[in-house]
């Protein structure tokens, strides 16, 4: 694995292992002293062209526990605002001689593309309404630490499928793991084709989120994503609430084991209440913490050895 | 990515234990092991002036059984319950980069930590002292203990860097083409040291 672009390039062994070592370096953030000399002479530049919080801080706070020297890059501010094409920016920054990148962009696809453009490694941080991949493996490392192994549990994502990017690399991940993975929304934010490609990965989806509540393990809440939509996917938040939100009522009816994941930022009030958001069973503190952990393993495996 | 070979040991042997009559020669026996074990406990209990502010802590993955047993022996001769640990030193290695990403293994440092206590490091094998270099720095991260001392089952020669053992079970003159397998009943299900390969 050179790049980490898709949840689809981590076979069930990558992705345990990064697991597994998501655990120790959680051990490390923990200490008086996080840093470890792995990636000590290495050079990761965070190349963010969309707004971010916790990825890229965590990105940044990652790659310095490891050592590493980290820059960030975002799109304002940079010479991208002056014009500059992606294929430029990532050239010259790579001309600099850094050994990784960390992308975020609005096009899906992009961090792929620039992987044909220059030989460091690359991590894609959101691409588009594409992916999410570490994003996925926080989500899962949270949940397997409530939950234990994943294999066999059921999961079920609810909102705004269409765009979001974080649908994808997590629906990919926990299949690789062997959850049961059930999607749910309404008609208008379900992705086209969904038919033939449940049918291709082996998971099931629906309409109905009460239908599938009283079952589940984890319920992954997605954030209806107002700014990539022009309008007119539901009436009123209210009725979006009223339909998918997880609200008093379905807390009741989720399973007491059952834990709470939103990969955030969270719309209060609107896909969640905030008595679901400050529930012992809600880990989404949990996942922020988690990210820095994560992002270290995965930075590790990527960087840590020879290059093969 | 791959399990941690920890080469300079020559110990890795995952699941071959129920193969067929094993190469080598044998050198320890689980008598021998556990003889040596138990005069290791004594000379760090002597060493010490008693067990108080000891911590030990094993190296993965050989190191740990031998650290918990250590510990079990260090009750028996002085009944005080020492505190143990293992300690990975997979990220402080300094061969990370010629070589695929290794896993990474447990550390847990006891509650009591190892600020100002006696940390007595515990490996299987004793080569080239690279892994006890890696383990000075990992503890280094993790606090200032005392005094740091290393107790190692075999010392095999060969040492890269200036780095000697307080504590050895056997001398074990070897080739450099040799190596040394340690396997242990909790992670191999059998007490031995083996010599293989090698010109003979």
């Amino acid at each position: 694995m050179k790049h980490l672009l898709s949840a689809a390039d981590l076979s069930h062994d990558d992705a345990l292992q990064i697991l597994a070592t998501a655990e120790q370096m959680h051990d490390v953030q923990r200490r008086e002293v996080k840093k470890l000399p792995v990636l000590r002479g290495r050079t990761i530049v965070n190349l963010f062209f969309e707004d971010s919080t916790r990825t890229r801080s965590s990105f940044e706070i990652a790659g310095k526990w490891l050592s590493a020297d980290v820059i960030n890059v975002s799109a304002k501010g940079s010479s991208v605002s002056k014009g500059e094409s992606l294929r430029d920016t990532a050239m010259t920054v790579a001309a600099m001689g850094v050994d990784g990148l960390v992308i975020r962009h609005h096009a899906s696809g992009a961090p792929l593309q620039v992987t044909q453009w220059v030989d460091a490694m690359v991590v894609n941080a959101g691409d588009g309404t594409h992916e999410h991949p570490t994003q996925a493996l926080l989500d899962a490392y949270t949940m397997q630490q409530r939950l234990g192994d994943l294999a066999g549990k059921r999961v079920a994502i609810v909102g705004d499928l269409t765009h979001s990017r974080v649908v994808r690399s997590n629906l990919i991940l926990l299949r690789t793991l062997g959850a049961d993975v059930t999607l749910v929304a309404p008609p208008t934010l379900m992705p086209s084709g969904i038919a033939d490609w449940s049918a291709a990965e082996g998971f099931s989806y629906g309409y109905d989120f009460d239908e599938v509540l009283p079952d589940l393990d984890a319920v992954m809440m997605l954030r209806v994503q107002k700014e990539r939509m022009s309008g007119g996917y539901f009436p009123t938040p209210r009725e979006y609430t009223v339909g998918y939100g997880l609200t008093r009522d379905r807390l009741r009816a989720l399973p007491d084991h059952a834990v709470i994941c939103h990969p955030g930022p969270m719309n209060r009030g609107l896909e969640i209440t905030a008595d679901a958001a400050d529930e012992a069973r809600s880990l989404i503190l949990d996942q922020v913490s988690a990210g820095v952990a994560v992002r270290m393993s995965v930075l590790y495996h990527l960087l840590g050895g020879a290059e093969s | 990515m791959q399990r941690p070979d920890f080469s300079d040991a020559g110990s890795l042997d995952p699941g071959s234990a129920q193969a067929a009559p094993p190469p080598g020669r044998t050198v320890l026996s689980a008598g021998d092991i556990s003889r040596a074990l138990r005069r290791i406990a004594h000379e760090i209990v002597e060493h010490n002036k008693g067990a108080d502010d000891l911590v030990v802590l094993g190296i993965p993955t050989r190191g740990e059984a031998l650290a918990t047993r250590l510990v079990g022996l260090l009750a028996e001769i002085e009944g005080a319950q020492v505190p143990v640990g293992s300690l990975d030193v997979t990220m402080y290695r300094d061969d990370l980069r010629s070589q695929p990403t290794r896993a990474v293994g447990a550390t847990f440092i006891p509650e009591s930590g190892i600020d100002d206590k006696v940390v007595v490091l515990v490996d299987d094998v004793l080569f080239s002292g690279r892994t006890v270099r890696a383990a000075l720095d990992a503890l280094g991260d993790l606090g200032r203990p005392r005094a740091v001392r290393l107790a190692v089952l075999v010392d095999r020669g060969h040492r890269e860097l200036p780095i000697r053992a307080d504590h050895v079970g056997k001398n074990l003159p070897t080739a450099r083409s040799e190596r040394v397998r340690v396997r242990l009943d909790e992670n191999d299900g059998v007490d031995e040291v083996r010599i293989v390969g090698g010109e003979s």
